[in-house]
């Protein structure tokens, strides 16, 4: 059987010199392939059936048998050679094949898409949560109470007499029938006396919430807003532990620089009563003082109201305005934007403030 | 209050050069606030001078005017002119064409000259005109900004004046001076005066200060004059209307003489407009001594003036010219007329002071707080007096103050004073307040000393004892201070005057505290969880419409919700309280849209207010004193139940369109997964069914309820007709939850379930069912049926069509089961699926395909 390729001469299994030369030939063909394509050829050309090694190889069972040992010994290390060269040059080339495919798979990172909607919590909230953490992290509570409220809690049992100006002053909605004594919150203030009708002295809550007054909304006025209002009950609390307090988080707000400063005002549920001012060394036009709220040592009136014996026990108490606060604070110029729930202005805060 | 510095100088020691910024900064200090500054200057500059006209041409228009070319004298004859600059004539001369015709040759007028600024940022040069160079202006109070008057300029002789040629007018005319607005608390009326005002100036600053109550020599006793007497037979809270009525007469006066410059200025910076010179005393006195007081008429007096209530069916016409029907609680002033006037709040119109007016009663009366607010309140007439009277004015200046206008009457309306006068009334009893030596130091955290205890208030005006045994000291509140009734009033004077400044700072310290409680925490995860899912936190207000809560407010039994009403809102289309966060946040989606924002995903956590039952208490327990238990029941249980909702409204696309993205139109699924997505932060399954609600699709509309089967919300697409209606686009969808209701239903521990490790056997089923069978209820019927082996069960193909009969559909459910001690056989899933696949047969007839 003698189906070889034409013309070409089958070596002799026993030539080394010829075997050799193919070998040679070989790996120069597997060294020269320049992709896995070529490489497959070449292969197929060197160790394919019809190969002159595999031809050669095939001599050897044609062999005297004192020869196949030594043929053996001779193919055998020859088409290793061949082989080991295959598997070194196939390694080479499939490493270059995959490092083309990554290049290849190349995207512009730039263009991505944003599959996932971006959230945002109103700043509002986001300030009123970092206030109560603070007051929380001083082992205060935080109380809550009802929008709509008896005008007792609102008014008479924080010492507004029922015909002084201060109860006018304060620009109420009533609810109907008027005869029900029901209005809408105008101060965060009931939560302080729900407090101290249902806790135990000594009591320390902040009470954050909404509040609501009879303006009409424009760049600083709205007719819903949000304050918070701090309330400490103990023995023999003065108000210097009002002005420490006040500083304490007023640093916890706005760094350790900050400075506050109280002046003389009235409010009728506490006696003395300050305003509070902040030192705002970043206002627009130049470090000022901010007006920032009110605060005080509570009216025994007040106390009493709550069944709280004032000559026992002492208390203060101070609110502020989160809208102002974050007005100022966040530098926001108009108070509609706080209010009209364009999401553009939530987005731009995220999740922080 | 506005305080012209001129005035304030008189009684306090002003420096020189202190502006009314200066002022403001010294009076913040004590606790008034500052609130603006009138200062004439800011608009008007100089030159402005006396002039005299030299000679006046009268020169007829062709557009049928006539105007008057003038030769004015601006610098005295003989004298250089100092002045220089464009338009200003060496010879002291200026030519001035004028329009206003009521003047003469002679008269001396106030010339604005060329460089000077009049308000509304007016500049007075020389210019062409008429075929003349006008070189300044012949100015009206109008034109200088101190009065309303423009039907002529300004001539000075009428208004009695003779100044000297050159004159700087601004000062004639008091421009110079400027006003400190400063805001007075309601507790002080006293500082709605100059005398209460420069007292406290003193205070801040530790000047003198002189009463000018104490300049005024009044008589220590009257009697013989008007008849006058106290008739309250209905008092307010036991306090008569009015404890003192001082009359005093003053005859032969001329009402139409000017009122002196110095006045009007002064009045004008105070904010009050000159009307006449009997008025214009009136006004300043009470100005400078708090004092309201009041002119009639002596001669349109008729028999002797009674205060009294009204009675029913009683009119007034007051000064204002209008008549009100008057109330029978309105303090009245009466004579045998009828009523003169409404005590403290405005006089009658009948009994006048006119041009006419020769003869003056004049009133200093004092009347009670309550009473005078009561009235202005209901007749809506807030007024300088009832102002005052309303927050207390001192029962001893009545007296002081009528000398006052009586001697301002005689000295510049050229009266005679009556000798008799009439002073009748009782004094309240002093306040004397027993303060304990170191209470102010305990209260305020300053360890006063006693020097700064009585310091402080003797400066007041309180006559300070020190007390008996104890040491404490036995103070009487001076009579103009109505505020001082307590310890703690008076610990408050301490500190103000010793200096808010001067407290210390010390930190209390809170007793353990539990954290923010479980609510608090349930609330804020589930916000910050709604805003991770990619939603944004809005905050709506709660007035909405009737419309809006018949839509949205559902009560249990489907019907709309009864809302509270607002007695004074903002607008009456939104008059109600919100019983629904939806309409807020839709109403905010719209806006949104009309901004070019039309992909969005809002929610927002709020109140909403339902009534039910008894709604508000029909009185309220007096202040001070602590209800009974059954009084603060009654309290609590008529505050409407006002739960926390949490809403939501998706519009437009789940996220913005991209290169290489494709973003997906939001459905009705979208708005029930954020409904589980707030039951998953909570823990709490929300139980889904078919809903009906008239806000929503009726087909795409999902009634979310708790295990307990109460309802907690709804989810699903909104109606396309109330899209359309609300220009919204269509396919929005929405939820609204019972936040309240779920926390509450949220476990307080969950119990761990045993992991078993296992192999799982999993087994697919179809069951072909009726269209109108609810797949959650097919797959708790699985459920049910499979028992304890079953880990869990899932939907995951809904078909209908070819090879299904006609209103039936096929529903795929996944089963995947489990044991807990053994690796289940083939046969025993097998077994439990047919156990799961039976209930559905026996429950809804299902047939496995």
């Amino acid at each position: 059987m003698t189906d070889t390729l034409p013309g070409a001469a089958i070596p002799n299994p026993l030539d080394e010199a010829a075997i050799t030369a193919a070998v040679e030939e070989a790996v120069a063909a597997i060294a020269a392939a320049s992709s896995l394509e070529e490489l497959k050829a070449v292969r197929l050309a060197h160790t394919g059936e019809k190969s002159p090694l595999s031809l050669a190889n095939r001599e050897i069972g044609g062999l005297p048998k004192e020869q196949k040992a030594a043929a053996g010994k001779l193919m055998g290390s020859s088409r290793g050679r061949v082989n080991q060269a295959l598997a070194a040059r196939t390694a080479v080339l499939e490493a270059e094949n995959d490092a083309r495919i990554l290049v290849e798979e190349t995207v512009d990172v730039t263009a991505a898409p944003r599959r996932r909607r971006a959230g945002a919590r109103h700043p509002l909230s986001t300030l009123q949560d970092r206030v109560a953490d603070i007051f929380v992290g001083m082992g205060w509570e935080i109380a809550e109470g009802p929008e709509v409220e008896s005008e007792w809690f609102n008014f008479d049992a924080l010492n507004f007499k029922p015909d002084h100006p201060a109860r006018e002053m304060q620009d109420t909605f009533f609810v109907e029938p008027p005869e029900a004594h029901l209005l809408m919150r105008t101060h965060t203030s009931p939560v302080q006396v729900r407090s101290m009708l249902e806790r135990e002295v000594p009591i320390y809550v902040l009470c954050p919430g909404k509040v609501f007054r009879t303006d009409e909304l424009d760049a600083t006025h709205t007719p819903v807003f949000h304050q918070f209002e701090g309330l400490a009950i103990d023995k023999k609390l003065s108000m210097a532990d009002l002005r420490g307090t006040l500083e304490h988080f007023a640093r916890q707000m706005f760094g350790d620089e900050a400075q506050i400063r109280l002046r003389p005002n009235y409010f009728p549920f506490t006696e003395p009563s300050a305003e509070l001012d902040i030192w705002h060394p970043g206002a627009k036009g130049g470090p000022r003082w901010i007006e920032w709220g009110g605060c005080g040592m509570v009216n025994p009136n007040v106390l009493r109201a709550a069944g709280i014996d004032p000559d026992e026990y002492s208390g203060f108490a101070f609110g502020m305005g989160i809208e102002r606060t974050l007005m100022f604070r966040n530098e926001v110029g108009d108070m509609r934007d706080m209010i009209e729930g364009d999401v553009r202005f939530s987005e731009h805060f995220g999740m922080e403030i | 209050m506005r305080i012209p510095l001129s005035w304030l100088r008189e009684f306090a020691q002003v420096p020189a050069d202190a502006t009314a910024e200066d002022v403001m900064a010294e009076l913040v200090k004590v606790g008034f606030e500052e609130e603006a500054v009138h200062r004439p200057t800011d608009e008007l500059k100089g030159p402005i001078v006396v002039g005299q006209v030299l000679s006046l041409v009268k020169e007829p228009q062709s557009n049928g005017k006539t105007i008057n070319w003038c030769q004015v004298r601006v610098v005295p004859e003989g004298q250089e002119q100092t002045l220089t600059g464009k338009g200003i004539d060496p010879s002291g001369v200026q030519g001035i064409i004028c329009g206003a015709h009521n003047f003469v040759e002679g008269d001396k007028v106030v010339v604005t000259l060329p460089g000077a600024v009049l308000p509304g940022d007016f500049h007075i040069s020389a210019r062409k005109t008429y075929g003349h160079l006008s070189a300044g202006m012949i100015a009206s109070v109008r034109e200088l900004g101190i009065g309303e008057d423009h039907d002529g300029i300004l001539v000075l002789s009428r208004i009695g004046l003779d100044p000297e040629i050159g004159t700087d007018a601004m000062s004639l005319l008091g421009l110079y001076d400027e006003a400190a607005e400063i805001n007075v608390t309601p507790d002080r009326g006293y500082a709605f005066s100059i005398r209460g005002v420069a007292r406290e100036y003193a205070h801040a600053t530790g000047t003198v200060f002189t009463d000018p109550a104490a300049k005024v020599n009044a008589p220590v006793a009257l009697s013989g004059g008007y008849g006058v007497k106290l008739n309250d037979d209905a008092p307010i809270y036991g306090k008569p209307g009015c404890d003192r009525f001082v009359a005093r007469t003053v005859r032969g006066v001329d009402a139409t003489r000017p009122t002196p410059l110095w006045m009007v200025s002064r009045l004008r910076l105070a904010g009050i407009r000159s009307i006449s010179l009997p008025v214009d005393i009136s006004n300043y006195v009470m100005l400078e001594l708090g004092q309201p007081n009041h002119c009639y008429d002596l001669d349109k007096l008729s028999g002797d003036i009674v205060v009294r209530r009204a009675v029913a069916g009683e009119k007034i016409t007051t000064l204002d010219d209008k008549v009100r029907a008057l109330d029978v609680e309105d303090l009245l002033i009466t004579d045998d007329s009828g009523a003169i006037g409404i005590a403290g709040v405005m006089g009658g119109a009948n009994t006048e002071v006119s041009d006419s007016t020769t003869n003056i009663l004049v009133e200093a009366a004092h009347f009670d707080e309550v009473s005078i607010g009561r009235s202005r309140r209901r007749h809506k007439l807030p007024s300088e007096a009832s102002k005052r009277f309303e927050r207390g004015v001192d029962w001893q200046v009545a007296n002081v103050a009528a000398q006052r206008v009586v001697d301002l009457l005689v000295e510049l309306a050229g009266g005679t004073a009556d000798e008799a006068g009439t002073d009748v009334g009782t004094a309240p009893d002093a306040v004397t307040i027993e303060l304990p030596a170191n209470y102010a130091a305990s209260r305020i955290g300053i360890d006063f000393t006693e020097e700064q205890i009585t310091g402080s208030l003797k400066d007041l005006g309180a006559i300070v004892l020190k007390g008996g045994v104890s040491g404490s000291y036995v103070v009487t509140a001076p009579s103009w201070r109505n505020d001082l009734e307590t310890k703690e009033d008076l610990s408050e004077e301490i500190a103000r005057l010793v200096g808010y400044d001067n407290i210390p700072a010390t930190l209390p310290v809170a007793p353990p505290g539990r954290g923010l409680t479980r609510t608090q925490q349930q609330k804020r995860r589930v916000v910050q969880a709604l805003a991770d899912a990619g939603l944004t936190e809005v905050l709506s207000y709660p007035f909405v419409s009737k419309a809006a809560n018949d839509t949205f407010g559902v009560a249990e039994e489907g019907a709309a919700r009864t809302a509270l009403k607002l007695a004074n809102p903002i607008s009456e289309e939104h008059g109600y309280l919100r019983t629904s966060v939806l309409p807020g946040l839709i109403e905010v989606a719209r806006r949104n849209h009309s901004r070019g924002f039309r992909d969005l995903a809002l929610f927002e956590a709020g109140s909403v207010f339902l009534p039910d039952g008894q709604l508000g208490t029909a009185s309220i327990p007096p202040l001070g004193v602590k209800p009974s238990a059954e009084v603060l029941d009654g309290l609590y249980d008529g505050v409407p139940d006002q739960p926390l909702h949490i809403a939501a409204v998706l519009t437009g696309h789940d996220s913005p369109a991209a290169a290489a993205h494709t973003p997906r139109a939001w459905d009705w699924a979208d708005a029930l997964d954020v409904a589980r997505l707030v039951g998953d932060v909570l823990g709490v399954e929300l139980v889904v069914s078919q809903g009906s609600h008239q806000a929503f699709h009726p087909g795409r509309a999902a009634q979310l309820a708790l295990r307990s089967g109460d309802i907690v919300g709804y989810a699903g697409e909104l109606h396309p007709k109330l899209l359309a209606a609300h220009d919204m686009p269509a396919r929005s969808v929405a939820l609204e939850l019972n936040a309240d209701a779920l926390f509450d239903a949220a476990a307080d521990v969950i119990v761990a379930k045993h992991i078993s490790g296992f192999p799982v056997a999993t087994q697919d089923v179809a069951l072909v069912v009726p269209q109108d069978v609810p797949a959650d209820a097919v797959l708790a019927a699985l459920r049910e049926g499979a028992g304890e082996l079953l880990e869990d069960v899932a939907l995951f193909d809904v078909y209908a069509g070819q090879g299904i009969e006609d209103g039936k559909k096929s529903l795929a459910f996944g089963l995947r089961f489990r044991a807990t001690d053994r690796t289940l056989t083939a046969d025993e899933a097998s077994e439990a699926r047919e156990a799961a696949v039976a209930v559905a047969a026996e429950r809804f007839g299902a047939v496995q395909r």
